[in-house]
């Protein structure tokens, strides 16, 4: 595929919102079996409960458009019928189907095509493009719309490219819920600038508005005997840009945990840092809305047959204060033992208030959060089905 | 005819029966499609095929394929595979 050469984007972020007290957080739960919004006093302390919406649907995502403040999309399915995607004007309280959701392109005859799974991440547009949402599907696929999610049309230079079909492999080469396309990024400075990545294919970035983009595996590494050039052995489970410095990236990969500072497109394993018992293998990262060298991981079992449950049964987060230098265990409020659950890549997340609010959803069904960067947990919820994802969201 | 819809898809419908007429199944999925907007594609994905957990029937009979003729006096019915625990 045509790939041009990366240009740096110039212009400054902007600075992430400071929370006040008074304002209130809300935060998104998409489960194995519906969706649940909760709303948060100023304390953040109580949390009343609307849900569950979708009852049944397998919701990958639900993500608030933070240009509108009101605008809500879910991505769902059941386990007998084809995905789709609901949206929401009036933040969850009525919602109407997409009349066209993601779709593969239709094969030519005599072709075998390839058709969505499930939607698994929706990522709103630049600031600048109100009305554009971008998705990443299982398998895996690219998808953007431009009328706030109501149609959605796919990325051929990514979904037909030859070379992207074959660093993505088939169903056969991902997990058994399917790989998937996502951590789709968008430079708060530029809208031309995108990221994407996939759980079988690497990180890829753009900088034409994703007309062609570039793998950046430089620093990577992929379990052993396999080739780190071919970007189908890269398997990165989450990656998140620094809203405070865009330049940053922060990775939790099936290999470690990584940073990356443009321009440089090498990345740095700064999981080595960890404690060598917990190791440095987990789903989620969550970078602080105003600090570039904070970041909180929630490490898992990736031993043996990958039990992806807490390491030892004892769940923590870990954070760094220094890009990486450093990490401190997390754990204060959370099980002491016997907990054998993890946190899926989109189930954690942090609100922009001072102190940040860091929340995740359990695979097991809670909900827990911390008013206090993680220093203290506390559970918010139990009793949900298996939560997939929860994002903490400001309604106007 | 006669077209008798899973619970799964009566969110669109309202009905547990609906009437939809056309020569084939095919011409008769895209009339459900035009009265029921999104019923589509949760039975058929976009390389036509019906799909994996989504069976379709008329008369008592399997169908697999949408080019399938059909007459005014049949009765399909779609139903969604029993399977899992």
């Amino acid at each position: 595929m045509a790939v041009k050469k990366r240009k740096a984007a110039s212009r400054k972020a902007p600075s992430a919102p400071r929370a006040k007290s008074s304002r209130k957080q809300s935060l998104l739960v998409a489960t194995r079996k519906g969706a649940w919004i909760y709303h948060g006093d100023a304390a953040r302390k109580t949390w009343r409960v609307d849900g569950p919406h979708f009852l049944g649907h397998v919701v990958s995502q639900l993500m608030l458009d933070p240009r509108d403040g009101r605008t809500l999309l879910a991505a769902a399915k059941t386990g007998h019928l084809g995905p789709t995607v609901f949206r929401s004007l009036d933040r969850g309280r009525s919602w109407k189907e997409a009349a066209r959701p993601p779709a593969f392109a239709k094969a030519p005859e005599g072709e075998k095509g390839r058709s969505v799974d499930h939607t698994f991440w929706l990522t709103p547009g630049h600031r600048d493009e109100p009305g554009v949402w971008y998705a990443g599907t299982s398998p895996q696929g690219l998808f953007r719309s431009g009328d706030g999610g109501v149609s959605w049309e796919p990325f051929s230079p990514v979904n037909d490219d030859a070379e992207y079909r074959k660093w993505m492999g088939t169903v056969q080469d991902g997990t058994p819920d399917g790989p998937k396309l996502h951590s789709i990024i968008v430079d708060p400075r530029n809208p031309a600038h995108l990221y994407f990545a996939m759980s079988g294919g690497g990180v890829h970035e753009s900088t034409d508005r994703g007309r062609s983009f570039k793998p950046i595996l430089q620093g990577l590494e992929v379990v052993e005997g396999f080739d780190r050039s071919d970007p189908s052995f890269h398997d990165p489970h989450c990656v998140r840009l620094c809203p405070s410095n865009p330049d940053r990236l922060y990775q939790q990969n099936h290999c470690g945990i990584y940073r990356l500072d443009a321009p440089s497109r090498e990345w740095v394993r700064i999981g080595r840092s960890m404690p060598k018992r917990v190791g440095d293998i987990g789903f989620p990262l969550v970078v602080h809305p105003r600090n570039d060298g904070t970041a909180w991981v929630f490490p898992m079992d990736g031993t043996t047959v990958w039990p992806r449950t807490s390491p030892e049964g004892k769940p923590a987060v870990y954070a760094t204060r220094n890009g990486g230098k450093t990490w401190q265990r997390l754990d204060a409020g959370l099980p002491e033992k016997q907990a054998w659950w993890t946190v899926k890549r989109q189930a954690m997340t942090a609100d922009a208030g001072d102190p940040v609010g860091l929340y995740f959803g359990t695979t097991s069904g809670e909900l827990w959060s911390s008013c206090d960067e993680g220093r203290r947990w506390s559970c918010l919820a139990r009793h949900l089905p298996e939560i997939y994802a929860v994002e903490a969201v400001e309604f106007p | 005819m006669k077209v008798l819809i899973p619970g799964g898809l009566r969110s669109y419908t309202e009905r547990s029966e609906v009437e939809a007429s056309g020569a084939t199944l095919g011409a008769v999925l895209a009339e459900l499609e035009r009265l029921y907007p999104g019923i589509r594609f949760r039975v058929i994905d976009e390389q036509d095929q019906i799909r994996r957990h989504i069976r379709i029937f008329v008369n008592g009979a399997q169908l697999r394929d949408l080019a399938q003729p059909l007459k005014a006096s049949d009765e399909l019915v779609i139903v969604q595979a029993l399977s899992g625990g």
